[in-house]
């Protein structure tokens, strides 16, 4: 290869090289602060969404920081955050049945409802 | 479907067969699914670079935040770098669902086991930089991230999504302050040109290496995490670029640049990879200072963190308390 | 006043939406459609010094906070304090805005040429004698629990103001206090979460914390005390008498420190204003040093 670059990733033009492979750690090693989950209310009538995560040392801060990251001070909406830790999730994989496609229920399917364009995606 | 009694190595088959049919059908591989490891090893890694470059990226034009030359212009960039940070936490967010660990992560960039894009070991050497880092490296960047809002991974596309949105506030923030700097003095029109001469050439190799020289690509593309090709991204960049810089009155630094009736593209004449290479090494400095600048922010605050953390603890029963 | 969202709003209203994202190359004046008349029976003069001492106070705070981009301790930590920054940028663009459109702008127009805004001239074109703000912001920042504590202390202190500034007979004045507020009560939250979280965290923390505000404790001494200006602005009901909010301040500074388990260092006695005359350590030249170099380089510019 003559450039040694690649072009993965947002910004491209990265150096090749040695890269050391990125293990899961167990939780119990981070040094880290908790990492949270973060809904938000857009506005009035809608759901709170998820929007992404953040680590925060309690969950005061946490709020506080979904505040500043996720709505950029933005007045008026609200903010849910709670521990990624504290969520009990189903497992597509392993659950099968319960998420297997209902061709025949189309109307479960969120497309079946069609969403003008003003609203914003979360 | 048929109880759980297949033995280990079919039920591996089953769910690689269930992977390649949501990639085939467009939708989305979402955390908890099955994937391979090389699907996800190389989407960890994909996906921290690309952290770490939005990190890393705030320093060149973090630089000039003290020295901003309107309060305005301040403003604005200030904002811009802080969405970088923003960006990096959006990413960051991105590969933890795939297992990964920011702090660790963090680690590897100041241990430079990862790395970063080549394009923020460039120096800003005039505030005319501010403005093309906007308008090349925030399109360039621009044109790479648009398809990967459609990445084959859940969580790295809706990030990308968001990302984009405030990306092309940065291009509009960098082109309206050329725009500015060209009608002042011819001073500052000068800043401007050098400023493109300099970073026009790097802005194009941000696109990678041509097609046949880019082994990794195929695999990626299969996997739905590329969506096109180094050499198409990067003639699309070009195509959008031209008539900026002459509604701007700048001239590219490339006298083989010519548009191409046959194509309607505009063709453009060789990168010399050899210059970025020198000059990617030859800013061995600039990349020193990087790592160095990003590890004192861990190091010199770990007392921080580890206060908060403390704090937690101490005060974790009395929250609860006051829940309730 | 109307909330913007982010500072990019304000580009994108200035240029007419959406539509073409190459803006031109118009300039969003931040008094625009205000009504800037003066009120009766004040003297212009004293209004705009009164703005120069609370936007320079806001300027120079923002520009330590922002020393922070690319050292903070966290990312969501660098996300907050450029927040704090820009709201203060803000608060010090209306104010120097403000003092401009009443006339007082110093030697500044001398260097600056015409094609500069009021509030640039005033920001970029004045030297430190001319700098109306305290040392209280002025201060280095130290490591991350001096700058919490000081954020603390400053943010109190200016919020106490703000808050009984809305009431300002000036109309402009008011409504800047009016947005600040909000603003204002965010950072103070902010960081007294912090001193919290530093005096009772770790041994290290806390002996950090401490540091930090026996450093900050003393440069409160010429903030409380009114200049003549602020004397015959309050008498006209346009400002508000630092000393009267003296009592909320250490109040409030007193109860945050308690809870932080940290010792209320002793309150320095009052001193006659030094920076609100313009007497500065050479911090805020140094400061200014790097604030202004390229503006001053390139003083027919348009930027
Ligand atoms: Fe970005
Ligand atoms: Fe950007």
């Amino acid at each position: 290869m003559s450039t040694d670059v690649t072009a993965e990733g947002g910004h491209g033009a990265i150096p090749t090289g040695p890269e050391v492979p990125v293990a899961p750690k167990p939780a119990a090693t981070r040094r880290d602060w908790p990492l949270y989950e973060v809904f938000v209310r857009g506005k009035r009538g809608l759901n709170h969404v998820h929007v992404g995560s953040l680590h925060a040392p309690d969950d005061e801060m946490a709020v506080h920081a979904a505040r500043d990251v996720y709505t950029r001070r933005n007045e008026g909406v609200s903010i849910w955050v709670v521990k990624a830790a504290d969520i009990t999730a189903s497992s597509p994989d392993e659950k099968d049945p319960m998420f297997a496609p209902s061709g025949d229920k189309v109307y479960r399917h969120p497309t079946f409802y069609e969403i003008p364009e003003d609203v914003p995606h979360m | 479907m048929s109880a759980p009694t297949l033995d280990r190595p079919t039920d591996e088959a089953a769910l690689q067969q269930r992977f390649d049919a949501t990639i085939a059908a467009d939708r989305r591989i979402e955390p908890r699914d099955w994937m391979p490891d090389g699907y996800r090893k190389t989407l960890v890694r994909q996906i921290a670079q690309h952290a770490h470059s939005e990190i890393i990226g705030m320093q060149p034009e973090g630089d000039w935040l003290l020295a901003a030359p309107s309060l305005r212009r301040k403003a604005i960039l200030l904002a811009k770098v802080q969405d970088e940070a923003g960006h990096g936490m959006y990413l960051y967010s991105a590969a933890e669902t795939l297992g990964a660990d920011r702090a660790d992560l963090t680690d590897k960039l100041i241990e430079q086991k990862q790395k970063y894009s080549s394009i923020f070991n460039y120096p800003t050497l005039t505030y005319a930089d501010v403005g093309v880092i906007g308008w090349l490296v925030d399109g360039a960047a621009i044109c790479n991230q648009v398809p990967l809002c459609r990445s084959s991974y859940g969580p790295y596309a809706r990030a990308m999504i968001r990302i984009c949105k405030e990306e092309s506030f940065h291009q509009r923030q960098g082109y309206e302050l050329l725009m500015t700097m060209m009608g002042g003095t011819e001073e500052q029109r000068a800043m401007v040109q050098d400023a493109v001469d300099r970073w026009w050439w790097p802005s194009l190799m941000m696109f990678g290496p041509p097609d046949d020289d880019s082994p990794n690509s195929a695999q990626s593309m299969a996997w739905g995490i590329k969506r096109h090709s180094n050499d198409e991204l990067r003639q699309r960049y070009v195509d959008m670029s031209v008539p900026q810089a002459q509604f701007l009155g700048v001239t590219l630094p490339d006298p083989d640049l010519h548009w191409d009736e046959e194509t309607g593209h505009w063709r453009f004449g060789p990168i010399d990879w050899a210059e970025f290479k020198q000059v990617v090494s030859g800013n061995g400095p600039a990349n020193a200072e990087r790592i160095r600048r990003r590890r004192a922010a861990r190091d010199d605050n770990a007392w921080v963190t580890e206060a908060a953390t403390a704090y937690a603890r101490k005060h974790a029963g009395a929250v609860t308390e006051g829940a309730a | 006043m109307p909330h913007e969202e982010t500072v990019y709003d304000a580009l994108d209203h200035a240029h007419g939406g959406e539509g073409h994202w190459a803006f031109g190359t118009g300039f969003d004046e931040p008094l625009a459609g205000v009504d800037t008349t003066v009120p009766d029976g004040v003297d212009p003069a004293d209004l705009g010094a009164y703005c120069l001492m609370l936007g320079d106070d806001a300027l120079v705070l923002a520009q330590r906070l922002t020393q922070w981009i690319t050292a903070a301790p966290e990312l969501e930590e660098e996300v907050a304090i450029g927040n704090t920054a820009l709201d203060l940028l803000g608060q010090a663009r209306l104010l120097l805005a403000r003092a401009g459109s009443v006339g007082v702008l110093g030697r500044s127009r001398e260097t600056a040429t015409a094609s500069i805004p009021d509030e640039d001239a005033l920001a970029y074109f004045r030297d430190a004698d001319e700098f109306r703000s305290t040392g209280l912001v002025a201060a280095q920042n130290g490591d991350f629990g001096q700058t919490v504590v000081r954020l603390l202390v400053a943010s109190t202190v200016r919020l106490a103001v703000f808050a009984r500034l809305r009431e300002s007979r000036d109309p402009v004045l008011a409504a800047i206090a009016a947005k600040g507020v909000n603003e204002l009560a965010y950072h103070r939250d902010h960081a007294a979460r912090w001193v919290l979280r530093l005096g009772d965290g770790t041994e290290e923390s806390h002996r950090r914390a401490q540091a930090g505000a026996d450093a900050v404790w003393p440069l409160l001494a010429d903030v409380l005390t009114a200049t003549d200006v602020e004397r015959r602005l309050v008498a006209a009901g346009v400002a508000v008498d630092p000393a009267d909010v003296r009592e909320e301040v250490h109040d409030v500074l007193t109860t945050v420190l308690e809870r932080a388990t940290l010792r209320v260092p002793a309150w320095p006695a009052d001193t006659p204003p030094r920076g609100r005359a313009g007497e500065h350590g050479p911090e805020l030249a140094a400061l200014l040093e790097t604030l202004q170099g390229l503006a001053r380089r390139h003083p027919a510019a348009t930027w």
